[in-house]
């Protein structure tokens, strides 16, 4: 019951702010608190949150996937080579994708883990390859798909969300359920948390960590599809920079980079707050330049916030802390 | 008592986590006395000590050192006030050698670079000092034993001047010839003038070392006693508030069939053709000074770290164990000595904790956690094991020492192995505490399991096996039964490898 509410309450924190950053658009520019800016949300976001929740179960193991991006680019690649050079129909087309996003993905885990390189390198090493390969496949073009791929994007008439954004919620919700809620996701924490306790309680660590990184590829490839579909053209240079979107909004969501704590909900939040900064300023009128300056301090002030409520044991910021926290604050174990 | 000579004056002291820990509580040390305190898991020992080195800060109450106002805000404020203190926990940083971490703060430097010669050289004297002289200074401190990590956080806070010493169950991984060390530098403190809190479970060294004893219980001191005015059973009586009942003594098991035979097992330089068999229904003991290859052998067994060379047979049958999931799958488990490194999700709770190697149980299909269920069942082991907590959700990072390392056997007890091996079961577990483990260790080879312990203590050893072994130097040098053994024979058997044998490497 208490680490329910806990949880509970965590959700409604992370939905006040981004409540207080609608609102703050809102008060800064009179169209921004309109239907159609929510419903464009709704629309752009499916890409970047299924990347983000995989992310997030990466991120709970302590590893990190930096391939997203170009992983996500491959698999668009792919859908439009599929479709307007292969004239396969639009099924087949999404399990390609989707499938070279798996591959991707389980070559991460299984270099990494299997040869016990940091995820870090190996998935930096995939990221120029999985580019390298869009490029060579589409010979750098980017190809128009028309409407066999929009349809996804496109908001249900009456409903207003289009069929990717409740894919999303989907998933949402199931890597939520994975990670609090199944041995799987409990397996992942005490990885995350201790790995070596884990490995001598006499679980084998290392297909759970492949099928993490399997799993993100997944959601890559699947991301990959999204976006092509939102584009309605395949474009080999989809994604570049994702991956540090990505990573923001899981920490943004309080995720802890080191591994062992990580919420997928949260993480949604996070895509939303980012999403919603990007949209919010872009109607504010604000130049490139200070956008990335805006959303670069909101990135730090939320993971300096996510510190005070987690780690720091210091007397100075007992407020702070009893503020963020939902219980009364402990700190972090010493004994 | 000239009010004078307090070197140190508690009064009313205050500390709440959530709930109290400490109230009111009083207390006072002279100097060149050694004052020990004892109480059960969680009555408050380690946090008034951490209280006193500035690792915590008390919510209310006084305390004075030498007549001046004592509230570091942090362990370098203390250190610097000439309080000095060792955790219970071990705080040894792995990748760093020997040497950097027992002058970790106070790294002897020119010009901003390290003066490694200078460093080793007084690291060398520091580690002499705790009896650790062949050790090279540049090991890293992550090679190290938990009794040799032990040995190096002594030689650190040893190496330094101070007016209060703090030991916080020093001696837990230790065996006698080290502790017999320690207290001969405990008593050449004491002369100097140094006052120096000693925590401790052990009743027997208690009596032998300090000046005056506390018993707390609940946060409060109770009773403070001369040593000499004091037995154990007096003082354990106190620090439980009860009378500890009458525990059974040692009953006749009938041994069955071998359960587990190991052969000419070899592992790096610690263990050497180690040979012996285990039955069902038996608890076998070994002892061992520390750093004689017992815990390596364990963990060789269990697949933990690579064997060199050797066999194991389980129910007479051969088995291969790459990993701790064969050794698992062949019926072996171990519960391991260093419960921080490789026992514990410091931040996940108690419940997580105990159900980790046994959560397959708890899943419904599709891998669905019946969260209730493994509530239950930790539940009944709190009880069991007499767990102090708040409730099976705290995190076992905010538990006492002793009752994190319940929650470790806890986890083995419930993955009902039929081989296993404990590493140190009672390591910071309080008297009382220790009758149940013994109790539940007892009831297990009851049930026909077979039962391994490796434990520093020879009285709980003696006490507990049907059988004992004794490790030196990486192989087995002596095996006695219950009639046979003395004190003075395993001792004996224990050093015998150190007087064939040159040390070949560094022991670690
Ligand atoms: N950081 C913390 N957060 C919450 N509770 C804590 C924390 N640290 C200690 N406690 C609680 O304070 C109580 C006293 O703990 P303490 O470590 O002082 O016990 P102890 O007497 O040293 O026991 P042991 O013999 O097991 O070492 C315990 O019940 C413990 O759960
Ligand atoms: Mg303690």
């Amino acid at each position: 019951m208490t680490l329910k509410s806990k949880k509970l309450v965590e959700y409604a924190a992370m939905l006040v702010i981004w409540l207080g950053l609608v609102l703050l658009f809102g008060m800064l520019s009179q169209s921004f608190l309109s239907l159609r800016t929510f419903v464009t949300l709704a629309n752009r976001i499916p890409a970047l949150a299924v990347i983000a929740a995989g992310m997030t179960l990466v991120l709970v193991i302590g590893g990190i996937d930096l391939s997203v991006g170009s992983v996500l680019g491959l698999s668009g690649a792919l859908v439009g080579l599929a479709l307007v050079n292969w004239h396969l129909p639009f099924w087949v087309a999404t399990l390609l994708g989707l499938g070279v996003g798996l591959v991707a993905g389980t070559l991460n885990g299984l270099v990494s883990v299997g040869l016990g390189i940091p995820s870090f390198i190996v998935s930096l090493g995939m990221l120029e390859i999985a580019r390298g390969v869009a490029y060579l496949t589409t010979h750098s073009q980017t190809k128009y798909i028309g409407a066999t791929v929009e349809w996804p994007s496109a908001p249900i008439p009456g409903l207003g969300v289009s069929p990717a954004f409740l894919i999303t919620l989907l998933v949402i919700v199931a890597g939520q359920v994975v990670l609090s809620r199944t041995v799987f996701g409990r397996y992942l924490v005490a990885i995350g948390t201790n790995e070596s306790a884990v490995r001598l309680a006499g679980i084998n660590t290392k297909p759970v960590k492949v099928a993490v990184f399997a799993l993100l590829g997944l959601l890559t490839g699947l991301g990959g599809v999204f976006y092509t579909s939102r584009l309605g053209s395949s474009d080999p240079n989809a994604g570049v920079g994702l991956e540090l979107s990505a990573i923001a909004a899981v920490v943004i969501g309080g995720t802890s980079l080191m591994g062992g704590r990580g919420s997928v909900v949260n993480t949604f939040f996070g895509v939303l707050i980012i999403a919603t900064l990007e949209a919010g300023l872009a109607q504010v009128g604000a130049s490139e330049p200070t956008k990335r300056v805006i959303t670069g301090l909101v990135i730090v002030v939320a993971v300096v916030l996510d510190a005070w409520r987690h780690h720091l044991t210091g007397r100075k910021f007992s407020l702070l802390k009893r503020l963020f926290t939902a219980r009364p604050a402990s700190g972090t174990p010493i004994s | 008592m000239a009010e004078a000579a307090h070197l140190l004056q508690v009064t009313r002291l205050q500390k709440s986590y959530n709930v109290p820990v400490l109230l009111d509580f009083s207390f006072s040390l002279r100097s060149g006395e050694v004052h020990a305190l004892v109480g059960s898991n969680g009555a408050g020992k380690s946090t008034f000590a951490k209280i006193l080195c500035g690792l915590t800060p008390a919510d209310g109450g006084e305390i004075r050192l030498a007549g001046l106002p004592h509230a570091p805000a942090s362990k370098r404020a203390a250190e610097h006030a000439g309080v000095i203190m060792v955790l219970q926990e071990l705080n040894v940083i792995g990748t760093l050698s020997v040497a950097e971490n027992i002058f970790l703060n106070r790294l002897p430097c020119r010009a901003g670079f390290v003066q490694r010669s200078r460093l080793h050289e007084s690291a060398r004297a520091a580690l002499a000092r705790v009896g650790l002289g062949d050790l090279d200074p540049a090991t890293p401190a992550g090679a190290l034993g938990v009794g040799h990590q032990q040995l190096v956080e002594l030689a650190g806070a040893l190496s330094r001047n101070c007016r209060v010493l703090i030991l916080d169950e020093p001696t837990a991984a230790l065996t006698d010839p080290e502790i017999e060390r320690l207290f001969g530098h405990l008593r050449k403190l004491r002369q100097e003038g140094v006052g120096i809190i000693y925590v401790s479970h052990r009743m027997d060294e208690i009596k032998r070392i300090a000046d005056r004893i506390t018993v707390m219980r609940d946060g409060r001191a109770v009773a403070t006693h001369l040593s000499v005015d004091v037995t154990p059973d007096c003082l354990v009586r106190e620090m439980v508030g009860h009378e500890l009942p009458e525990r059974g003594g040692l009953s006749e098991r009938p041994a069955g069939p071998v359960a587990l035979s190991v052969r000419n097992l070899s592992a790096g330089d610690q263990v050497r053709d180690v040979s012996f068999t285990l039955r069902q229904g038996e608890i076998l003991g070994i002892a061992g000074l520390i750093g004689s290859g017992r815990t390596e052998t364990l963990r060789a067994i269990f697949g933990a770290d690579v064997k060199s060379g050797g066999e194991t047979f389980v129910d007479g049958k051969a088995v291969k164990i790459l990993c701790p999931t064969d050794a698992l799958l062949a019926g072996i488990g171990l519960m391991p000595e260093d419960r921080k490194q490789d026992g514990l999700l410091m931040p996940q709770s108690i419940r997580v904790n105990t159900t980790l190697n046994t959560l397959v149980r708890y899943a419904r299909a599709g891998g669905w956690l019946d969260t209730g269920a493994e509530e239950r069942t930790t539940e009944a082991y709190r009880q069991r094991l007499q767990i102090s907590c708040n409730s099976v959700e705290q995190a076992v990072g905010e538990l006492s020492g002793g009752n994190q390392q319940k929650v470790v056997v806890a986890r083995w007890l419930a993955r009902d192995c039929r081989i296993l091996l404990f590493d140190e079961p009672t390591r910071g577990i309080d008297v009382a505490a220790k009758q149940t483990m013994y109790e539940l260790l007892r009831e297990l080879a009851g049930e026909g399991k077979a039962v391994l312990v490796v434990s520093s203590e020879l009285e709980e050893l003696m006490s507990l096996c049907d059988r004992l072994l004794v490790m030196s130097q990486g192989c087995i040098s002596a095996e006695f039964t219950p009639g046979e053994w003395t004190q003075e024979k395993i001792t004996r058997a224990a050093f015998s490898g150190h007087l064939d044998r040159k040390v070949e490497s560094h022991p670690s």
